[in-house]
């Protein structure tokens, strides 16, 4: 048991301790989604007008919470490629620590990582008007916690699939713009095409700024909300469970020629 | 019972064998040289050795243990230092060693200990709270070095460990590696195309294109490969003749030469003569760098002039 969780515990304190080091990583990634948040917020809040029920600088907060998530999580998993480039990860293959624990520990510590920033961002909340009970916060952190471990184990699993730095501006383009914007971040999904709807409906950061909405506006939850908490919180697990499975399989399978 | 033991190896990639069929065995304590060009398949032996790659075929055994079969447990027995540089230079010199330490299952307190006492042994226990990235690069490859040593591993592999080195730090890790050898017992493979490192080492096998084509203790392969030569210059009548009496050959324009075994011997008794003028004289011991060459050949590889005429014909 020692030798499965030990090296777990160590990566992810190697990438805390990195990541707390880094101050300007650090502010940059928590500067980025509060500039979203207030001057896209502000900006569009005079354009756009009722029918939400909420401003609309409110309204993107989950959205808002999402990214940071997203870009947190994937960033620190993505950095399974940086230590492979710098051959740090050729140092851990070569001991005596399972592949398992190595991908694990990876998407453990993306998760916390990205947990921490997600927590700082949930601080906004009471400064645009938004206020929740300690009951809320507390399951709200729980949702963080479940949506970075799938964003996290998302980009271990495809980490494991890359082999170069030039493929991380493709993914970047590829995947995480499109993941964010087919979110519900920015809008309803009901607003949208069907076939745009369906990709959202494969996108697991849709159900996690979902689950977000419907804890930040309880009361208008009914018409912000795309699904229903019950509907959020099992497509999370399972999502999660399935990314961090692929993930597990992926980093496994790339170890070997 | 070999720290070591290989058998028929082989390693394809895309249809080109890296390692082609090697067997050799390396002892319990040995310093073991692993020489070859570049591309002569060095690495790849060592990835296959140290478990980070799978043979194509055949079978080798580290401590006993089978390298496809009981790779975990090797790993534990292993320690590798690789040829490029593999530490984290965002953290400390203490918090490296002490991650490596971990992820072998060491207390925190015997790797707090041990890690004191390489460093200090490697004089950079001042070095012990510095972030890696404020290292020199001989430092680095120091703290490297007995990163390698912190599990005890019973084999350690070292992958061309002085590569990049200037001379002075590169005597100073062979000195230090030697050192190792000495307090820990530690057998050691090591790799390198550097070949004079090699000459005091217990034993070598040297490789191309795959295939060893010698090995051995690295003096007995030098007399094996054959004499030296001794010449002497001389302007004068009576000094030749007395030259051409002791078996020197005359070469013309006053040089006279001998091959010999043993050039000390010849010198010693030479030079014990009364009455000789001797303008110059000139000693040719072969040393590892003329056995190598004259094993491996020294063409060109294909790899280095096929680069230039492709990128020629992209271009055009």
């Amino acid at each position: 048991m020692r030798k499965i969780i030990l090296p777990i515990y160590v990566i992810t304190v190697r990438d805390l301790k990195k990541f707390f080091r880094q101050r300007s990583r650090l502010i940059g990634m928590i500067a980025r989604p509060l500039t979203w948040l207030f001057l896209i917020g502000t900006g569009l809040n005079q354009v756009i007008r009722g029918g939400l029920g909420v401003s609309y600088i409110q309204f993107i907060l989950p959205g808002i919470l999402g990214m940071t998530i997203l870009f947190s999580a994937m960033f620190s998993s993505i950095s399974i490629v940086w230590d492979r480039e710098f051959g740090f990860m050729k140092e851990i293959l070569v001991t005596p620590v399972s592949r398992f624990s190595i991908a694990f520990g990876k998407i453990v510590s993306g998760m916390l990582v990205s947990t921490i920033q997600g927590i700082i961002i949930m601080a906004a909340a009471p400064f645009i008007g938004i206020r929740f009970t300690i009951f809320e916060a507390l399951l709200l952190i729980v949702f963080i916690m479940v949506v970075s471990m799938c964003i996290a184990a998302i980009g271990v699993f495809i980490a494991s699939m890359i082999k170069s730095f030039e493929s991380f501006n493709i993914i970047m383009n590829f995947i995480v713009m499109p993941m964010f914007f087919l979110s519900g971040a920015m809008y309803p999904i009901s607003v949208l095409p069907a076939f745009m709807r369906y990709l959202m409906y494969l996108n697991p950061l849709s159900y996690g700024i979902d689950s977000f909405k419907h804890v930040m506006f309880v009361e208008f939850a009914h018409f912000h909300s795309d699904f229903s908490l019950f509907a959020d919180v099992v497509l999370m697990i399972v999502f999660t469970l399935g990314s961090t499975l692929l993930a597990a399989v992926a980093f496994n399978r790339q170890q070997k020629e | 019972m070999n720290a070591i033991e290989v058998q028929d190896l082989y390693k394809s990639y895309n249809g080109t064998r890296a390692v082609n069929g090697i067997s050799f065995e390396v002892g319990y304590g040995e310093l073991f040289g692993f020489l070859g060009p570049n591309g002569a398949g060095k690495t790849t032996t060592i990835s296959i050795l140290c478990t980070l790659l799978k043979p194509t075929a055949g079978r080798a055994t580290i401590a006993d243990l089978d390298i496809t079969r009981e790779s975990d447990k090797i790993r534990e027995h292993i320690g590798l230092v690789f040829q490029e540089t593999t530490l984290d230079v965002e953290l400390t010199t203490f918090e490296n060693l002490l991650f490596h330490a971990y992820l072998y299952g060491m207390s925190r307190e015997d790797a707090a200990r041990r890690i004191d006492e390489l460093l200090s042994m490697i004089g950079l226990q001042n070095k012990r709270n510095e972030l890696v990235k404020h290292l020199s690069g001989g430092m680095k490859r120091r703290l490297e070095l007995i990163r390698g040593l912190l599990h005890r591993p019973r084999v350690l592999f070292l992958d061309e460990p002085t590569i990049g080195l200037d001379p002075q730090t590169r005597a100073n890790v062979w000195s230090f590696i030697k050192e190792m050898k000495r307090v820990e017992g530690t057998t050691i493979f090591v790799t390198t195309h550097y070949i004079e490192e090699a000459s005091d080492f217990d034993r070598i096998a040297i490789i191309d294109h795959g295939r060893i084509v010698a090995v051995g203790n690295p003096q007995r392969l030098l007399s094996e490969m054959g004499q030296a030569t001794v010449t002497f210059g001389t302007a004068d009548s009576a000094t030749a003749q007395t030259l051409l009496r002791h078996g020197m050959h005359d070469l013309g324009n006053g040089a006279y030469q001998i091959k010999t075994e043993d050039p000390d011997l010849f010198l010693k008794q030479v030079m014990n003569l009364q009455g000789l003028r001797v303008n110059d004289f000139k000693v040719n011991k072969p040393v590892l760098e003329e056995l190598y060459i004259s094993l491996t050949g020294s063409e060109i590889r294909d790899e280095y002039v096929d680069r230039p005429a492709s990128k020629r014909r992209h271009t055009r």
